[in-house]
């Protein structure tokens, strides 16, 4: 369980994070979205006691990560954006260390290497040096190091980040399995990552969270409602006429205007989106009109990401649910 | 602390760094020892300690250059702050492995006032005198190299300010006696020593102004002494130069003299210097 509460950092007079609290808690993928810039490393360095804070608490299973910090390092697996190693030392070596660090001996510390060696598919590099293994080696044994100790909370930075697309598809499914038994927090930059990976999303802009939701629930609750673009064979001005008697309507803009053949772009109001395109189907089919094109455009949440995140610092957009 | 003891410790002699700092101390003293004991047949080992004190120049800063620079250059920095592992704790597991590292070649070298001592009379007190104070000397100065490598992530640079730092301090009596005992040239020196300790607060604080504001203060002081009791600076730059000097008070064992007053000194600068190393690194985490 992570619970961040008024967390603020500032830089001088830059303020990187400013007033963020969320909770996470209970096994599953969380992604912490954010274009480049917008916090993500600096609140998980302030999460994992690598970076202080000006302002706000952090709490690892219940413990203060400043005034019990043992306690709650103890709890929490942390990569950091660029991996840890050490180059001159092979996986096992290196991962013997972590444990001792962590406070693992003996049988226990060769049962929980063995566990996360395993997990995390290093067992065939466990004794080359580290030096000489491929970045996404190298990615694996950094989530192995941040999973030794057995914690409840695993966060990863950009975990995926310089690797390639094969590797990256085999980071996922590690990361996906990691998420079946313990908290992971994840920090992309990358929109179809999270939303293919996490089963909830933090998105934040500026040092502030702007939403934090399941990705369908987002893409539902926040969306603006959508666009339908409709071609019918009759003139802009009669279509218009048509579509303004359907409900749930909240705007119209005529895209191209022919006698014969007009294409325009109804803006859809808060209703249902289906619902509004079976009254505009069936308003054409009252009036006599074919429709030679009828299309839905939902906003997905590539749009709500851009709506959110380019939002001004001070005007911004808050929605903020647990 | 033991696991990063250990883990320094098994990196040290996984690279040449162990063997090459071992090299280095024993081949310096062996020479000593030939020289002064086998061809000049002096029964006294501490002369070539003496003798083999000037090779800390170059093998304390080899030895500590890497500690933490070359944690922050790879950013495993990031794994030991995240670690439940304090800070003090991984200096402390850090210097000890030096420590430990640093008695192997000493360990060897303590056999060398038995061995001739059976070929003739040698006042083992004195000899075992200067051994433990040269193991503190050299404590003492890995404890200045690990401070100086916490200040930057460039492993030459953190040598390069090393040898110019123990240098200086070996050559540091030599030099006071040429420099001025006037309290022109004492006042001129309290405010490069002010300017000096502006600068390390501004290092550990990362506050500029906060080391900016001390160092102009306490130079002002020091104008205002010279200004108002110019007699009570007279002479005071040689005597700080040989205060500070860890080797002259290396030089009282060598004539016999077990001095409690120098082994208190040591330990302070030890302590003081890991303080500094501490602070160093948690510096880091609050920008």
């Amino acid at each position: 369980m992570l619970q961040v509460e008024h967390l603020t950092k500032r830089y001088g007079a830059v303020t990187a994070v400013d007033d963020l609290s969320f909770e996470i808690a209970g096994a599953g993928v969380y992604g912490f979205l954010g274009p480049n810039g917008a916090g993500k490393s600096t609140t998980m360095n302030i999460m994992t006691g690598c970076l202080s804070a000006t302002a706000g608490t952090v709490k690892i299973s219940g413990y203060d990560i400043y005034e019990s910090p043992r306690e709650a390092k103890r709890r929490v697996g942390y990569l950091p954006e660029q991996p840890p190693l050490y180059l001159g030392e092979t996986p096992l070596e290196y991962l013997r260390f972590v444990g001792e660090a962590k406070g693992v001996r003996g049988s226990e510390l060769k049962r929980q290497i063995d566990a996360v060696v395993d997990e995390t598919g290093i067992g065939d590099m466990e004794n080359r040096r580290i030096s000489a293994l491929s970045k996404g080696y190298r990615q694996r044994v950094g989530i192995a190091q941040a999973l030794l100790g057995e914690p409840d909370t695993v966060i990863l930075d950009e975990p995926t980040v310089g690797l390639d697309p094969i590797q990256i598809l085999e980071i996922r499914a590690l990361i996906a399995s990691l998420g079946k038994s313990r908290t992971v927090l994840i920090s992309s930059h990358i929109l179809s990552e999270v939303q293919t990976m996490c089963s909830k999303i933090l998105i934040i802009s500026h040092g502030k969270l702007v939403a934090f939701d399941a990705p369908d629930a987002l893409e539902s609750r926040l969306a603006s409602p959508g666009e339908i673009s409709v071609t019918a064979e009759t003139d802009a001005a009669s279509a218009k006429a048509l579509i303004a008697g359907v409900p749930g309507v909240s705007g119209v803009a005529v895209v191209s205007d022919t006698p014969e053949r007009s294409h325009l772009t109804v803006t859809a109001g808060t209703g249902e989106i289906y619902e509004l395109s079976r009254g505009i189907f069936e308003a054409f089919a009252r009036g006599g009109h074919a429709l030679s094109e009828l299309g839905v455009k939902k906003a997905s949440l590539e749009d709500i990401f851009l709506e959110l995140t380019e939002a001004e610092p001070a005007g911004g957009k808050e929605v903020k649910t647990a | 602390m033991s696991a990063i003891f250990k883990h320094e410790l098994r990196s040290y002699f996984h690279t040449l760094t162990a063997w090459l700092f071992a090299a280095f101390l024993l081949c310096f003293v062996g020479i000593g020892a030939m020289m002064y004991n086998i061809q000049a047949a002096v029964s006294n080992f501490e002369y070539v300690l003496s003798f083999g004190c000037l090779v800390f120049v170059v093998i304390v800063p080899i030895l500590t250059m890497r500690v933490l620079a070359e944690e922050r250059r790879q950013r495993t920095d990031q794994l030991l702050y995240s670690l439940p592992v304090s800070t003090v704790e991984v200096v402390l597991g850090k210097y000890a492995s030096l420590i430990v590292l640093y008695l192997v070649p000493l360990a060897i070298i303590a056999v060398y006032p038995l061995v001739f001592a059976r070929f003739g009379e040698v006042y083992l007190p004195t000899s075992y005198g200067s051994i433990f104070a040269f193991f503190l000397l050299g404590a003492a100065l890995l404890a200045v190299g690990m401070f100086i490598s916490s200040l930057t992530e460039n492993q030459g640079l953190a040598a390069g300010v090393g040898i110019a730092a123990v240098l200086f301090n070996y050559y540091s009596v030599s030099l006071s006696e040429y420099v001025s005992t006037s309290a022109m040239g004492g006042v001129i020196a309290l405010i490069a020593l002010c300017c000096v300790l502006g600068l390390i607060l501004k290092l550990l604080t990362g506050s500029g102004s906060l080391g900016y504001w001390v160092g102009l203060a306490l130079s002002t002081a020091c104008v205002a002494l010279y200004i108002l009791a110019p007699e009570s600076i007279e002479g005071l730059l040689p005597g700080i130069m040989s205060t500070l000097s860890l080797f002259e008070r290396f030089y009282v064992f060598v004539n016999g003299v077990f001095d409690l007053e120098a082994v208190v000194f040591y330990l302070s600068v030890i302590g003081f210097f890991l303080f500094l190393t501490v602070q160093s690194l948690e510096k880091r985490r609050y920008n």
